[in-house]
């Protein structure tokens, strides 16, 4: 350490600061200095920036809009559809058919997660027809592949477009992805999981509460 | 005149003026063997200032607010006197900016000018490209037509498909829970000042960077080796200004024509520059029946398109789009040849860069086009796409051409290089 304490001027010509008068600079202080003040200004720095990282999360007001809406079953028919708005992205509500639902383990073969084991729903939702009530099947209508909106193919069969073996469901128009009635994805799709499941809750036989789950219960 | 030698020399005094003039102009000697590949640095440096020139005038009438975007850009194309010759300016620069960049990289890739001294010009190089395709992609959501709305969208999603933190880092970069008007707010911030800061920083890096290495050439040969023992000029050098400069005016004429002649007679380019979908206002709730990105960034979509999902994920797609572009950063290091020009490279690099020109073009091009766009193989395929096999296999000869870069510059069988430049 005998070089980290240094007489200022010590390197000027003729070497004549070693003598009286000189400061003596202890190096090592000042680099432990600088490493404190160092630290002190990141930390401060990290401070600075969370304000600006933190303001571009979504706002009050953009979180007030992502409340859950609340939906009335008695108007969709058996064998219809509605789409509702949820935080911008259209949420599907099937009322399945008795037949609809007898065709949903038909697709058990071809679909890629038969038992929906990827977490695209709700523990409550985790079963062969992915609702909680059979009849009525609640999906996030947006693609899993790149964020397209599938279109609905509920007829069984040629009408559908699909071919004859087609058991009804949804198709992805961008890229192909097919999707059964309950929302699982064909093996082979671009796509890599079947559609979402959005947290739901009955709060009655015929209202449905979309974007919270039954905590309360 | 006296008055103006004064008036210098009184700046002189104050601000390295003449100095500055000298050692990036008259005095920055670059090789006298240039062709015709060494236009597009400095059309590049044009297009920069066309796309900043006619941005601010934009910005002027534009309402980066999701109810009246659309409609404003309307109004620039329709009300606003010269607004559509502005804004039609301004996007078909955008197409040409990374046209002229391509065939700027494309160059460095001929003659080695990654090489040695030139790594960090290069690197400031492909930092410049990720800005230019950061400024692209945050620009093409302003005028909130279908194809701006979807896009982004399907471009958010990318991230979200990254583990864990995924979600919550889609949710914080659209600033919601779909792209919505906190989105274009972020994005008209970064379109117009953000990106536009980080890029002109670059760009001066890149060029202070370039006049201490000085400029690679055709062959490939350091002209600094050869210098008047008398005035230390390069023998094979000449003062940019007043030679290069004139050049780089006549190609500046020259691609102002084309670059009119486009403005005037096909601004959309038959949906490449401008896509048809993007005509019609954003829809939330319905999705184009095919979504594509423009042109440009074609060959990367087709990439991340490619990579089929794995593990119930799709982030192995987007990480080999990542790596498309950041492969790029290790190019100086992964070129073993003896010499750095083309011409004096052997038949495997050249084969090498060929493949790479041929699969950029074809992912390119299959990148516009649905999956299905060349129809399906027969059952002994599994009846998959033929559009999608390409694209699998021109994708393993994008990433071949670099990983395989040390081995087949370093066994090719390279001609000597000359001394001085040639021609």
């Amino acid at each position: 350490m005998a070089d980290d304490i240094d007489p200022v001027g010590s390197n000027q010509a003729g070497g004549a600061g070693a003598n009286s008068g000189a400061v003596t600079v202890d190096k090592s202080r000042r680099r432990t200095l600088i490493a404190w003040t160092g630290a002190a200004g990141a930390v401060a720095g990290i401070g600075v920036a969370v304000p600006f990282v933190m303001s571009m999360f979504p706002s009050e007001r953009a979180r007030a809009a992502g409340a859950p809406i609340e939906v009335d079953l008695s108007k969709i028919e058996p064998g219809m559809m509605i789409t509702e708005e949820w935080r911008g992205k259209p949420v599907w509500v099937l009322h399945r058919t008795e037949a609809m639902i007898g065709r949903v383990p038909d697709t058990d073969d071809v679909v890629a997660d038969p038992k929906s084991r990827l977490p695209m729903q709700p523990d409550y939702a985790r079963n062969e027809l992915r609702s909680i009530k059979p009849d009525y099947l609640v999906l996030v209508g947006i693609c899993t592949h790149l964020g397209c909106s599938p279109s609905q193919k509920l007829e069984v069969g040629e009408a559908s477009g699909l071919g004859a073996d087609w058991n009804g469901g949804f198709f992805c128009p961008c890229h192909g992805s097919k999707f059964d009635l309950a929302g699982r994805v064909f093996k082979g799709a671009p796509a890599p999981s079947n559609l979402e499941v959005p947290p739901h809750t009955y709060l009655s036989d015929t209202r449905l509460l979309i974007g919270e789950d039954s905590k309360r219960s | 005149m006296a008055l103006m030698n004064s008036l210098v020399s009184w700046i002189d005094e104050r601000f390295p003026l003449t100095s500055t003039f000298k050692q990036h102009l008259s005095e920055y000697y670059a090789p006298k063997n240039f062709n015709i590949w060494y236009y597009f640095g400095a059309l590049s440096l044009l297009v920069l200032v066309i796309q900043i020139v006619t941005g601010i005038f934009l910005t002027m009438h534009y309402k980066p607010d999701a109810k009246l975007a659309f409609g404003s850009v309307e109004y620039i194309m329709r009300d606003v006197p010269w607004g559509w010759l502005i804004r039609y300016v301004h996007s078909t620069g955008a197409s040409l900016f990374f046209l002229v960049v391509y065939l700027h990289m494309f160059r460095a890739l001929m003659y080695g000018s990654y090489r040695k001294p030139r790594e960090l010009l290069w690197i400031l190089g492909v930092l410049i490209y990720l800005c230019l395709m950061a400024e692209a992609f945050f620009g093409y959501l302003l005028p909130w037509g279908q194809m701006s709305y979807w896009g982004a969208q399907v471009i958010v999603n990318l991230f979200a498909a990254v583990p864990f933190i995924g979600p919550d880092l889609a949710v914080w970069i659209r600033g919601d829970y779909v792209i919505s008007d906190a989105t274009l707010s972020r994005f008209f911030a970064f379109h117009v000042i953000a990106v536009p800061l980080a890029l002109l920083g670059l760009v001066a890096a890149h060029l202070i960077a370039l006049h201490e290495v000085g400029s690679n050439n055709p062959d490939g040969i350091e002209i600094k080796k050869n210098k008047d023992p008398a005035t230390g000029v390069p023998l094979d050098g000449i003062p940019f200004h007043p030679y290069y400069t004139v050049k780089d005016s006549f190609g500046v004429a020259v691609f102002l024509a084309v670059f009119t002649v486009i403005v005037f007679f096909a601004p959309e380019m038959g949906g490449y520059f401008l896509e048809h979908n993007n005509f019609v206002p954003a829809d939330p709730l319905k999705t184009p029946e095919h979504i594509a990105p423009v042109w440009y960034f074609t060959p990367y979509y087709s990439i991340l398109r490619a990579v089929p999902p794995m593990f119930g994920s799709q982030f192995p797609g987007v990480l080999a789009m990542g790596a498309a572009v950041v492969i790029l950063f290790l190019l100086p290091w992964l070129d073993r040849s003896p010499v750095k020009s083309i011409r004096y490279r052997g038949s495997l690099y050249k084969g090498a860069l060929a493949a790479f020109v041929i699969a950029f073009l074809v992912l390119g091009y299959l990148g516009t086009e649905p999956t299905n766009v060349w129809g399906q193989f027969g059952s002994w395929l599994g009846g998959a796409d033929r559009a999608t096999v390409a694209a699998r296999i021109f994708t393993i000869v994008y990433f071949l051409f670099f990983v395989l870069m040390p081995w087949y510059t370093r066994v090719d069988k390279t001609k000597p290089e000359p001394e001085r430049v040639t021609s």
